[in-house]
C-alpha cells in the first residue's frame, strides 16, 4: 500500500470493540492505572460519577488498532492524539459496545504521511474528539 | 486544586524502565490488538529487533512522572478531583521490548476554565542512548470544588 493509493474521505478501517468489566480489570493491570473509579461502582457512585468508567487511555488504545491492523505495523504511527469528550460506562453484568470508523483526514505527499481521522462512538455519541493519527508511509 | 506556581517546573529525571517482551504483550492484549502486535517474527520481518509497543504503550512510562506530581507537596493536585482531558504521543521512533526508557516531565501550561484548572504535562522519553524517543503530552482537568 502505498500514499498515492489514498484519497482524502476514504473509510481505511471499522471496527467494533466490547468492552466488560473483565477488559477493565485487564487494562488496570496491563497499564498500573488502579483508580477505583474503573472497577468499584460504590468508589464511581461516591464521586459523583454515573457508574464505573472505562479507562480513557483504553479507549484511546483500541481505538487506533484498527489502523494498526490496516498498516500492519505500529511502527508506522508516528502522531497520535485524542480528546476525551464523553466517558464510557460500563454495565456490571454486560458489555459496553465502542464502535471504530478510521478515515483519511489529509496527505501530504511531501513528508510522505497520512491522518487518519478516527471517530468513536459508544451508546451512538461520540466519545473522542479530534482522534488523529499521522502515519508514515 | 493544583497550585499554578508549577507552571514550567520540571521535575527529576524517573528510574530506568525495561521494556519486556511480555509487558508489550499484556498492554497489546489489553488494548485489545489484533495478532500481529503479538507475532515476533512479524516484527522480524517489518525490520524491528523485537516487539513494537502498541503507540499508547508510553502511558506506563509517562505515569512515573506522573507519580513525581502526585507525590509533590508543592503541586498541591488533588487527584481524585482529576479527569483526563486530552493526550497525545509524538514519536521520534517506535518503542521496541528491550528498550530501556526513561523520562522526563516538566508542567507546560496551567490554565483555569470555568473553574477548572487545566494542567498540561509534557513527558519526554529517552532511551538508553539518552535519545528522544517519544513525548507524551496530557492535559488533565482538574474539577473545581
Amino acid at each position: 500500500m502505498q500514499l498515492s493509493d489514498l484519497q482524502v474521505g476514504q473509510v481505511v478501517a471499522e471496527k467494533t470493540y466490547e468492552i466488560t468489566r473483565d477488559s477493565l480489570v485487564r487494562y488496570a493491570g496491563a497499564s498500573g492505572d488502579f483508580n477505583p473509579i474503573h472497577y468499584r461502582d460504590d468508589v464511581a457512585v461516591s464521586v459523583g460519577l454515573p457508574g464505573v468508567l472505562a479507562h480513557g487511555m483504553l479507549t484511546m488504545g483500541l481505538s487506533v488498532q484498527p489502523v494498526v491492523e490496516w498498516i500492519g505495523d505500529s511502527a508506522k504511527i508516528v502522531d497520535y492524539g485524542v480528546r476525551f469528550t464523553k466517558p464510557v460506562v460500563v454495565p456490571k453484568d454486560s458489555p459496553a459496545e465502542i464502535s471504530v470508523v478510521a478515515t483519511i483526514a489529509a496527505i501530504d505527499s511531501e513528508s510522505n504521511k497520512a491522518r487518519v481521522d478516527l471517530s468513536s462512538s459508544f451508546d451512538g455519541q461520540t466519545v473522542l474528539g479530534k482522534a488523529q493519527v499521522w502515519v508514515q508511509f | 486544586m493544583v497550585n499554578p506556581n508549577i507552571q514550567g517546573k520540571k521535575y527529576p529525571r524517573t528510574a530506568p524502565y525495561v521494556v519486556g517482551r511480555e509487558k508489550v504483550r499484556e498492554f497489546a492484549r489489553a488494548v485489545m490488538a489484533g495478532q500481529e502486535a503479538l507475532d515476533l517474527e512479524l516484527a522480524h520481518q517489518n525490520g524491528h529487533s523485537d516487539l513494537v509497543a502498541p503507540p499508547t504503550f508510553p502511558v506506563v512510562v509517562q505515569e512515573q512522572s506522573l507519580a513525581l506530581v502526585i507525590n509533590d507537596p508543592e503541586a498541591q493536585l488533588d487527584f481524585s478531583r482529576v479527569v483526563h482531558g486530552e493526550q497525545r504521543f509524538v514519536y521520534q521512533r517506535p518503542i521496541v521490548a528491550g528498550d530501556v526508557l526513561t523520562s522526563e516531565l516538566s508542567v507546560a501550561g496551567i490554565k483555569t476554565l470555568a473553574g477548572n484548572h487545566m494542567v498540561t504535562f509534557e513527558t519526554e522519553i529517552y532511551d538508553a542512548a539518552n535519545q528522544l524517543v517519544c513525548t507524551a503530552i496530557s492535559t488533565l482537568v482538574v474539577r473545581g470544588e
